[in-house]
Protein backbone atom coordinates (compact mmCIF):
# COMPACT_ATOMS: atom_id res chain seq x y z
CA UNK A 1 0.00 0.00 0.00
CA UNK A 2 2.48 2.56 -1.32
CA UNK A 3 0.11 5.17 -2.22
CA UNK A 4 -0.16 8.55 -0.60
CA UNK A 5 -3.71 8.04 1.53
CA UNK A 6 -4.53 9.76 4.77
CA UNK A 7 -7.06 8.96 7.31
CA UNK A 8 -10.37 10.03 5.45
CA UNK A 9 -9.09 7.38 2.95
CA UNK A 10 -11.47 4.95 4.49
CA UNK A 11 -14.65 6.98 3.90
CA UNK A 12 -14.88 6.69 0.23
CA UNK A 13 -17.77 4.23 -1.46
CA UNK A 14 -16.31 1.98 -3.65
CA UNK A 15 -18.76 0.51 -6.07
CA UNK A 16 -17.99 -3.30 -6.05
CA UNK A 17 -20.83 -4.14 -8.62
CA UNK A 18 -21.40 -1.61 -11.26
CA UNK A 19 -25.18 -1.59 -11.98
CA UNK A 20 -26.48 1.30 -13.87
CA UNK A 21 -30.06 1.81 -14.44
CA UNK A 22 -30.74 4.26 -17.28
CA UNK A 23 -28.24 7.06 -16.07
CA UNK A 24 -28.54 6.22 -12.36
CA UNK A 25 -25.70 5.07 -10.37
CA UNK A 26 -27.29 2.08 -8.40
CA UNK A 27 -24.13 -0.10 -8.23
CA UNK A 28 -23.46 -2.47 -5.29
CA UNK A 29 -20.64 -0.22 -2.87
CA UNK A 30 -18.95 -1.44 0.14
CA UNK A 31 -21.27 0.33 2.07
CA UNK A 32 -24.03 -1.94 0.54
CA UNK A 33 -22.36 -5.16 1.40
CA UNK A 34 -21.56 -4.18 4.84
CA UNK A 35 -25.16 -3.33 5.43
CA UNK A 36 -26.11 -6.72 4.34
CA UNK A 37 -23.26 -8.14 6.55
CA UNK A 38 -25.19 -6.07 9.29
CA UNK A 39 -28.98 -7.73 7.96
CA UNK A 40 -27.36 -11.26 7.81
CA UNK A 41 -25.63 -11.12 11.16
CA UNK A 42 -28.56 -10.02 13.26
CA UNK A 43 -30.91 -12.35 10.90
CA UNK A 44 -28.05 -15.34 12.06
CA UNK A 45 -27.83 -14.03 16.19
CA UNK A 46 -31.92 -14.05 16.94
CA UNK A 47 -32.02 -17.89 14.49
CA UNK A 48 -29.43 -19.35 16.82
CA UNK A 49 -30.68 -17.61 20.07
CA UNK A 50 -34.25 -18.93 19.25
CA UNK A 51 -33.28 -22.73 17.99
CA UNK A 52 -33.89 -25.00 21.24
CA UNK A 53 -35.73 -22.80 23.61
CA UNK A 54 -35.41 -24.34 27.14
CA UNK A 55 -36.28 -22.51 30.11
CA UNK A 56 -32.85 -22.52 31.69
CA UNK A 57 -31.49 -20.80 28.45
CA UNK A 58 -28.53 -21.59 26.83
CA UNK A 59 -25.55 -19.38 25.97
CA UNK A 60 -26.40 -17.83 22.64
CA UNK A 61 -29.98 -17.74 24.00
CA UNK A 62 -29.48 -16.14 26.90
CA UNK A 63 -27.91 -13.39 24.55
CA UNK A 64 -30.63 -13.09 22.63
CA UNK A 65 -32.69 -12.95 25.69
CA UNK A 66 -30.25 -9.95 27.12
CA UNK A 67 -30.66 -7.65 23.78
CA UNK A 68 -34.41 -8.58 23.44
CA UNK A 69 -34.75 -8.15 27.24
CA UNK A 70 -32.99 -4.78 27.52
CA UNK A 71 -34.40 -3.40 24.39
CA UNK A 72 -38.46 -4.26 25.37
CA UNK A 73 -37.37 -2.85 29.27
CA UNK A 74 -36.34 0.88 27.40
CA UNK A 75 -39.35 0.77 25.28
CA UNK A 76 -41.54 -0.11 27.91
CA UNK A 77 -40.28 2.56 30.51
CA UNK A 78 -40.19 4.98 27.99
CA UNK A 79 -43.54 4.86 26.05
CA UNK A 80 -45.54 2.55 28.16
CA UNK A 81 -47.73 -0.43 27.46
CA UNK A 82 -49.16 0.85 24.15
CA UNK A 83 -45.97 1.83 23.29
CA UNK A 84 -44.92 -1.81 22.56
CA UNK A 85 -46.76 -1.79 18.69
CA UNK A 86 -43.56 -0.14 18.04
CA UNK A 87 -40.83 -2.29 19.88
CA UNK A 88 -40.12 -4.44 16.53
CA UNK A 89 -39.34 -1.45 14.78
CA UNK A 90 -37.09 0.00 18.07
CA UNK A 91 -35.65 -3.22 17.89
CA UNK A 92 -34.30 -3.40 13.98
CA UNK A 93 -32.96 0.18 14.23
CA UNK A 94 -31.07 -0.75 17.79
CA UNK A 95 -29.48 -4.09 15.74
CA UNK A 96 -28.92 -2.09 12.55
CA UNK A 97 -26.94 0.58 14.01
CA UNK A 98 -25.52 -1.51 16.63
CA UNK A 99 -24.02 -3.56 14.02
CA UNK A 100 -23.32 -0.73 11.60
CA UNK A 101 -21.16 0.87 14.27
CA UNK A 102 -19.64 -2.41 15.47
CA UNK A 103 -18.43 -3.95 12.03
CA UNK A 104 -16.48 -1.04 11.26
CA UNK A 105 -13.94 -1.44 13.70
CA UNK A 106 -12.38 -4.28 11.84
CA UNK A 107 -9.44 -3.61 9.83
CA UNK A 108 -10.09 -2.86 6.44
CA UNK A 109 -14.05 -2.14 7.00
CA UNK A 110 -16.03 0.01 6.35
CA UNK A 111 -18.51 2.19 9.16
CA UNK A 112 -21.84 2.53 7.07
CA UNK A 113 -22.95 4.58 9.71
CA UNK A 114 -20.05 7.15 9.60
CA UNK A 115 -21.64 8.77 6.62
CA UNK A 116 -24.30 11.52 7.06
CA UNK A 117 -26.89 10.49 4.57
CA UNK A 118 -27.06 7.31 5.90
CA UNK A 119 -27.74 8.39 9.26
CA UNK A 120 -29.91 11.28 7.86
CA UNK A 121 -32.47 8.47 6.34
CA UNK A 122 -32.73 6.93 9.44
CA UNK A 123 -33.17 10.11 11.44
CA UNK A 124 -35.71 11.73 8.76
CA UNK A 125 -37.81 7.81 9.06
CA UNK A 126 -37.89 8.05 12.89
CA UNK A 127 -39.07 12.19 12.76
CA UNK A 128 -41.45 11.42 9.57
CA UNK A 129 -43.12 8.46 11.19
CA UNK A 130 -43.28 9.75 15.27
CA UNK A 131 -45.10 12.84 13.23
CA UNK A 132 -47.77 11.18 11.54
CA UNK A 133 -48.04 8.61 14.55
CA UNK A 134 -48.53 11.73 16.74
CA UNK A 135 -51.46 13.12 14.02
CA UNK A 136 -53.13 10.27 13.71
CA UNK A 137 -52.86 9.49 17.86
CA UNK A 138 -54.25 13.03 18.38
CA UNK A 139 -55.36 14.62 15.42
CA UNK A 140 -54.79 18.17 15.15
CA UNK A 141 -54.53 18.78 19.24
CA UNK A 142 -50.96 17.32 18.66
CA UNK A 143 -49.96 20.85 17.94
CA UNK A 144 -50.81 21.48 21.18
CA UNK A 145 -47.11 20.31 21.81
CA UNK A 146 -45.81 23.57 20.95
CA UNK A 147 -47.50 25.79 22.76
CA UNK A 148 -48.68 24.04 26.04
CA UNK A 149 -51.62 24.94 28.12
CA UNK A 150 -52.16 28.20 29.87
CA UNK A 151 -49.42 30.30 28.47
CA UNK A 152 -50.17 34.06 28.59
CA UNK A 153 -49.92 35.76 24.80
CA UNK A 154 -46.70 37.41 25.26
CA UNK A 155 -44.70 34.48 25.98
CA UNK A 156 -46.38 32.37 23.65
CA UNK A 157 -45.23 34.11 20.65
CA UNK A 158 -41.72 33.69 21.67
CA UNK A 159 -42.01 30.34 22.43
CA UNK A 160 -44.19 29.18 19.65
CA UNK A 161 -41.01 29.54 16.77
CA UNK A 162 -38.56 27.94 19.02
CA UNK A 163 -40.55 24.70 19.78
CA UNK A 164 -41.04 24.81 16.13
CA UNK A 165 -37.16 24.93 15.64
CA UNK A 166 -36.24 22.89 18.15
CA UNK A 167 -38.55 19.90 17.15
CA UNK A 168 -37.38 20.06 13.28
CA UNK A 169 -34.07 20.05 14.13
CA UNK A 170 -34.31 16.66 15.92
CA UNK A 171 -33.60 14.66 12.85
CA UNK A 172 -30.57 16.96 11.96
CA UNK A 173 -29.17 16.44 15.64
CA UNK A 174 -29.91 12.83 15.88
CA UNK A 175 -27.93 12.04 12.66
CA UNK A 176 -25.54 14.18 13.18
CA UNK A 177 -24.56 12.96 16.74
CA UNK A 178 -23.96 9.15 15.55
CA UNK A 179 -22.03 10.35 12.49
CA UNK A 180 -19.92 13.51 14.10
CA UNK A 181 -18.86 10.08 16.40
CA UNK A 182 -18.42 7.69 14.45
CA UNK A 183 -16.14 9.66 12.11
CA UNK A 184 -14.16 11.14 14.79
CA UNK A 185 -13.24 7.53 16.24
CA UNK A 186 -12.24 6.19 13.45
CA UNK A 187 -10.08 8.79 12.30
CA UNK A 188 -8.48 9.45 15.14
CA UNK A 189 -7.99 5.15 14.91
CA UNK A 190 -6.42 5.71 11.46
CA UNK A 191 -4.05 8.80 12.17
CA UNK A 192 -2.79 6.77 15.83
CA UNK A 193 -2.21 3.68 13.22
CA UNK A 194 -0.29 6.24 10.99
CA UNK A 195 2.01 7.05 13.95
CA UNK A 196 2.89 3.64 14.47
CA UNK A 197 3.80 3.53 10.82
CA UNK A 198 6.14 6.32 10.37
CA UNK A 199 7.88 6.31 14.33
CA UNK A 200 9.08 2.95 13.42
CA UNK A 201 10.92 0.11 15.26
CA UNK A 202 11.99 1.49 17.77
CA UNK A 203 9.11 3.94 19.17
CA UNK A 204 6.72 2.29 17.14
CA UNK A 205 4.89 0.78 20.38
CA UNK A 206 3.65 3.96 22.40
CA UNK A 207 1.29 4.66 20.11
CA UNK A 208 0.47 0.99 19.72
CA UNK A 209 -0.34 1.11 23.04
CA UNK A 210 -2.77 3.95 22.71
CA UNK A 211 -4.31 2.43 19.52
CA UNK A 212 -5.23 -0.79 21.58
CA UNK A 213 -6.75 1.74 24.52
CA UNK A 214 -8.61 3.67 21.85
CA UNK A 215 -9.81 0.73 20.09
CA UNK A 216 -11.49 -0.61 23.59
CA UNK A 217 -12.93 3.25 24.09
CA UNK A 218 -13.97 3.00 20.32
CA UNK A 219 -16.25 -0.54 21.07
CA UNK A 220 -17.80 1.66 23.74
CA UNK A 221 -18.14 4.75 22.02
CA UNK A 222 -20.46 2.44 19.12
CA UNK A 223 -21.92 0.64 22.23
CA UNK A 224 -23.70 3.88 24.20
CA UNK A 225 -24.35 5.88 20.28
CA UNK A 226 -26.61 3.40 19.36
CA UNK A 227 -28.12 2.80 22.70
CA UNK A 228 -28.61 6.20 22.99
CA UNK A 229 -30.02 6.68 19.29
CA UNK A 230 -32.61 4.01 20.53
CA UNK A 231 -33.36 5.74 23.65
CA UNK A 232 -34.23 9.17 21.53
CA UNK A 233 -36.06 7.30 19.17
CA UNK A 234 -38.51 6.24 21.98
CA UNK A 235 -38.29 9.16 23.90
CA UNK A 236 -39.78 10.92 20.45
CA UNK A 237 -42.13 8.49 20.33
CA UNK A 238 -43.53 8.97 23.77
CA UNK A 239 -43.41 12.57 23.01
CA UNK A 240 -45.63 11.83 20.02
CA UNK A 241 -48.23 9.45 22.00
CA UNK A 242 -48.50 10.27 25.15
CA UNK A 243 -47.95 14.16 24.61
CA UNK A 244 -45.63 16.10 27.35
CA UNK B 1 -3.19 34.67 2.91
CA UNK B 2 -3.06 31.20 0.99
CA UNK B 3 -6.10 29.80 1.30
CA UNK B 4 -4.61 26.04 2.43
CA UNK B 5 -3.26 28.43 5.43
CA UNK B 6 -6.69 29.95 6.12
CA UNK B 7 -7.90 26.53 5.74
CA UNK B 8 -5.50 25.37 8.56
CA UNK B 9 -6.23 28.31 10.82
CA UNK B 10 -9.97 27.90 10.68
CA UNK B 11 -10.40 24.33 11.62
CA UNK B 12 -7.69 25.01 14.61
CA UNK B 13 -9.91 27.82 16.24
CA UNK B 14 -13.24 26.16 15.03
CA UNK B 15 -12.04 22.83 17.41
CA UNK B 16 -11.89 25.13 20.54
CA UNK B 17 -15.13 24.47 21.10
CA UNK B 18 -14.83 21.50 21.84
CA UNK B 19 -13.94 22.53 25.26
CA UNK B 20 -17.74 23.20 26.36
CA UNK B 21 -18.17 19.17 25.84
CA UNK B 22 -15.07 18.05 27.71
CA UNK B 23 -16.42 20.22 30.76
CA UNK B 24 -19.74 19.33 30.24
CA UNK B 25 -18.63 15.47 30.19
CA UNK B 26 -17.00 16.07 32.99
CA UNK B 27 -19.94 17.24 35.09
CA UNK B 28 -22.13 14.79 34.15
CA UNK B 29 -20.09 11.60 35.56
CA UNK B 30 -18.63 14.43 38.72
CA UNK B 31 -22.79 14.55 39.76
CA UNK B 32 -23.65 10.98 38.91
CA UNK B 33 -20.87 10.07 40.88
CA UNK B 34 -21.71 12.33 44.31
CA UNK B 35 -25.48 11.33 43.41
CA UNK B 36 -24.05 7.93 44.00
CA UNK B 37 -22.11 8.46 46.95
CA UNK B 38 -25.19 10.32 48.74
CA UNK B 39 -27.69 7.30 48.03
CA UNK B 40 -26.07 4.21 46.71
CA UNK B 41 -29.44 2.10 45.96
CA UNK B 42 -29.65 4.92 43.09
CA UNK B 43 -27.19 3.59 40.78
CA UNK B 44 -29.00 1.46 38.35
CA UNK B 45 -32.19 3.85 38.29
CA UNK B 46 -30.41 7.11 37.17
CA UNK B 47 -28.05 5.24 34.67
CA UNK B 48 -30.14 5.71 31.69
CA UNK B 49 -30.50 9.90 32.10
CA UNK B 50 -26.73 9.95 33.11
CA UNK B 51 -26.10 7.91 29.47
CA UNK B 52 -28.46 10.09 27.52
CA UNK B 53 -26.54 13.47 29.29
CA UNK B 54 -23.12 12.15 28.63
CA UNK B 55 -24.65 12.03 24.78
CA UNK B 56 -26.37 14.82 24.37
CA UNK B 57 -23.14 17.09 25.61
CA UNK B 58 -21.09 15.00 23.59
CA UNK B 59 -22.81 15.66 20.46
CA UNK B 60 -22.49 19.43 21.12
CA UNK B 61 -18.70 19.10 21.47
CA UNK B 62 -18.91 16.87 18.35
CA UNK B 63 -20.89 19.21 16.12
CA UNK B 64 -18.11 21.79 16.96
CA UNK B 65 -15.53 18.67 15.45
CA UNK B 66 -17.54 18.36 12.32
CA UNK B 67 -17.45 22.49 11.21
CA UNK B 68 -13.65 22.05 11.71
CA UNK B 69 -13.50 18.93 9.23
CA UNK B 70 -15.93 20.61 6.87
CA UNK B 71 -13.73 23.59 6.64
CA UNK B 72 -10.47 21.50 6.56
CA UNK B 73 -11.84 19.08 4.28
CA UNK B 74 -15.07 20.77 2.46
Amino acid sequence: MAQNSGPMDQFIIKPLINVDLAGIDISYTNSALLMTFAVFGTFCLFWIATRKRTIVPTRWQSIGELIYGFTASMVKDNVGKEGMRYFPFILTLFMFVFFGNVLGLMPYSFTFTSHLFVNGVLAVFIFVGVTIIGFSHHKLHYLRMFCPEGTPIAVAIVLIPIEIMSYCIRPVTLSLRLFANMLAGHVLLKVLAGFIISMGLMLGWIPFLALIAITLLEILVALIQTYVFALLATIYLNDAINMH
Amino acid sequence: MDVEAAKFIGAGLAAIGVIGGGIGVGQVWAYYMSAISRNPSIKDEIQTPVYLGFALSEATALFALVIALVILFG
